[in-house]
């Protein structure tokens, strides 16, 4: 109970600064929000099953491109396009998974890069469709859902966080849950779960199909919030990124990829004023953690205060 | 209370101040009245004399680096001209620059800050097609009038915004369709196209065909390169043995590749060859393996190599921006610039200057009768500000329309050897944003 009212706080803690923060901060926040929901279904994989994905870019886009194409090209409201965005991501994810889990380790890597880099390149290859790499807008019209005009920056903010929320706490009743312990085992030893029984495919496959679903529904909502589908988005970088986040913050907490994705935000936003070399500041921030932090910064709190923090 | 006193030291009547109860009590009351108002009305006076922020989205890093590096330079000796000569209203011009790493999701991002965190005016000098379009639903909401400098066509298609316009620089469809006739009628009827198999080739692959077949010629075949390639021979036993012109318009690092492997294919005795500058912008034409574009033809939004014919004003735009004769840094030779787009950052500066001038703009409240003051322009003479030539604005597609140069390379030079009227490059209107609200 203790462990759902942290999370809470913090939902009420960010919806106290909905009301207070500055308007640039205010939306740099929604952002990372959405984005920090991308790292929380990638974190589902990589810090709490173990499987290090590098090709999370494929479900994101999945999930973007399903909002976005259903849009421009059938007319759909936002809502349905959302919901044909996340099952684009959780198809994609069970297809994906159903051939990259024969392989394991670094195999499982080369796997998922390959896979999102075919993704990506598709994306270019039917470029009259999805427009390649210039990419489209969704116009402001085709972002009211429900009466609530979503490029107007409190709805933004608020639509945000209920996504932001939503996924935190179905991430933490999941990881609780009977399912996410044995997710958690066969990170620790995959052979002794498959010796005690347990379906070791059928819960990876399910993991990658929930972590594909959570990170298409962050993609799609990213288009609808921020009125743009394009092809970076689907690009390798856009891979690696959940993985910097999920680190930096701590992988296998429920808390980490916030964390990390606000932090990462801001490295870059203020570093950038500093100097153009500004991914050099956030790569030595990041060697810096993995010397003195290397589980995460949230992963260092549950180390020196909090043992049982999810 | 003041009163009129000579000055014995210079026979002047200064006013003397003496206070007095009646003085001090109205003073502190103004003091107090003024305390009382809301924090904007309190500055209003020192607000109009404070600069005008103008954002610049520059590529600093990214593909788009090379273009952001001439695209700034272009911008700071445009901004001194403008100050030097009293700045807008009277006031300074500052240039606050953000580096959006040519990503259309760092783009958005700089656009916000423009508006939200630095108090810009407005946001200015974006060229890569994806940043633009990333950016440009965030300029909209945010209200902030998106000065931008592409060349993409997907402002006057309708797809953006009030907020966003091109008044610096013309789009690649009007490029393109305003090379059919020179095409056409010097060098063939018969063209095989090859171009990058993504968004900046299409533009050319769909706008060429329809011009060309409309000046009475045939685009026979059409050869898409996947933007991965590294190695092109393979492609080219596919252009037909009949083809009489080779469109090109490769860009990336690939194309001094894509460029020798051609001129080994066909040995010198091959088609004739037209290409877009794109390809080789910020590249010296002299590079070893270049030498087969001897005698092949080339778009250019403002001639790189200085032509006998230079008019005045675009000498003296060289000589602000700091570049030689041949199109290079002064200091430097071999930095070579952006030369045939760079400036569309300086038309589109001198554009806002007198967009604000007309609007009468004093702050971001006037912002829509900025975009209203520039829909409202029209004809854009050749002078200092607009040294590449005289343009026409269409207040309604946000697009500028001019004149396009065609050079040829005459012993490593290039020599413009056809200039297109402003005529040859107009299409209908797709959109009026005018029409649309604010």
């Amino acid at each position: 109970m203790r462990a759902y009212a942290i999370h809470a706080g913090l939902l009420a803690i960010l919806l106290a600064l909905h009301f207070t923060l500055p308007a640039y901060h205010h939306g740099n926040l929604a952002r990372v929000m959405v984005l920090a929901s991308y790292a929380m279904g990638y974190n589902l994989l990589f810090g709490y099953t173990g499987l290090l994905s590098l090709g999370h870019a494929l479900f994101f886009a999945a999930g973007m491109y399903g909002m976005g194409l259903g849009i421009q090209h059938l007319g759909l409201s936002p809502a349905p396009a959302l919901l044909l965005g996340l099952a684009s991501g959780a198809v994609v994810s069970g297809l994906l998974a159903a051939l990259a889990l024969r392989t394991s380790g670094v195999a499982f890597m080369i796997v998922t890069l390959m896979f999102a880099q075919a993704g990506y390149l598709t994306v270019l290859y039917f470029g009259e469709v999805t427009r390649g790499d210039e990419g489209f807008v969704i116009q402001q019209a085709q972002r009211v859902l429900w009466g609530v005009d979503l490029s107007a920056e409190g709805n933004r903010y608020i639509a945000a966080l209920l996504l932001f929320g939503t996924c935190l706490m179905v991430s933490l009743w999941l990881v609780r849950s009977a399912f996410g312990r044995v997710l958690v085992a066969i990170r620790e030893n995959e052979d002794r779960v498959r010796m005690l029984g347990y379906d070791v495919f059928a819960h990876k496959l399910a993991a990658m199909m929930i972590s594909g679903g959570m990170a298409a529904l962050a993609g799609a909502a990213y288009g609808l919030l921020f009125g743009y589908v394009g092809a970076t988005f689907a690009s390798v970088q856009y891979s690696i990124f959940p993985l910097l986040w999920v680190l930096l913050g701590g992988a296998g907490t429920v808390l980490g990829p916030f964390i990390g994705t606000l932090f990462m935000f801001y490295l870059i936003d203020l570093g950038s004023d500093l100097t153009t070399a500004y991914m050099l500041i956030a790569g030595v921030a990041l060697v810096l953690l993995t010397l003195f932090a290397p589980q995460g910064v949230m992963g260092e709190v549950r180390r020196r205060f909090w043992r049982e923090l999810p | 209370m003041t009163t009129p006193k000579t000055d014995p030291a210079n026979g002047l009547k200064a006013r003397v101040t003496g206070t007095t109860r009646r003085g001090a009590l109205s003073t502190l009351a103004g003091g107090v009245a003024a305390a009382s108002l809301p924090m904007w009305a309190r500055y209003t006076h020192a607000q109009t004399a404070e600069p005008i922020k103008i954002g610049f989205q520059v590529h600093r890093t990214g593909i788009g680096a090379a273009y952001g590096r001439w695209y700034d330079r272009t911008t700071q000796a445009a901004v001194k001209l403008i100050n030097d000569g009293g700045g807008i209203n009277g006031r300074m011009v500052e240039i606050v620059a953000e580096d959006d790493g040519t990503d259309p999701k760092r783009g958005a991002e700089v656009v916000e800050k423009f508006a939200n965190q630095h108090g810009c005016d407005i946001g200015f000098g974006t060229l890569f097609s994806h940043v633009v379009i990333g950016s440009a639903p965030r300029a909209g909401e945010l209200k902030l009038p998106y000065f931008v400098v592409s060349e993409g066509t997907h402002v006057s298609s309708g797809m953006l915004n009030r907020y966003t316009l091109q008044p610096g620089i013309t789009d690649v469809r009007s490029q393109v369709i305003a090379m059919a006739p020179f095409i056409t009628e010097t060098l063939g009827k018969k063209v095989t196209m090859i171009f990058p198999d993504y968004g900046f080739g299409y533009d050319h692959r769909d706008n060429l065909a329809p011009a060309i077949e409309a000046q009475g010629g045939e685009v026979i075949a059409k050869i898409a390169i996947p933007p991965s390639e590294t190695s092109f021979t393979k492609y080219f036993p596919r252009i037909p043995r009949d083809t009489e012109v080779l469109y090109h318009v490769m860009v990336g690092p690939a194309v001094l590749t894509f460029v020798k492997e051609l001129g080994e294919f066909f040995g010198g005795r091959g088609p004739a060859l037209f290409g877009f500058i794109d390809s080789l912008e910020a590249v010296t034409i002299n590079s070893p393996g270049l030498e087969f574009l001897e005698n092949t033809y080339f778009w250019e939004g403002m001639c790189r190599h200085q032509q006998s014919d230079e008019s005045p004003h675009e000498t003296a735009y060289r000589a602000a921006v700091g570049v030689d004769g041949r199109g290079a840094a002064l200091n430097d030779g071999r930095d070579v610039s952006t030369y045939a787009h760079m400036f569309g950052c300086w038309e589109t500066l001198h554009v806002i200057k007198a967009g604000m001038e007309a609007a009468g703009y004093r702050g971001p409240k006037d912002r829509a009768a900025l975009i209203e003051a520039v829909e409202a322009m029209t004809d854009m003479p050749e002078s200092l500000a607009h040294p590449q030539g005289d343009k026409v604005f269409n207040g309604k597609t946000h697009q500028v329309f001019g004149h396009q140069n065609i050079s040829r390379v005459e012993g490593g030079k290039l020599v413009r050897v056809h200039r297109t009227s402003i005529e040859d490059s107009v299409y209908p209107d797709a959109v009026d944003y005018t029409t649309r609200p604010f």
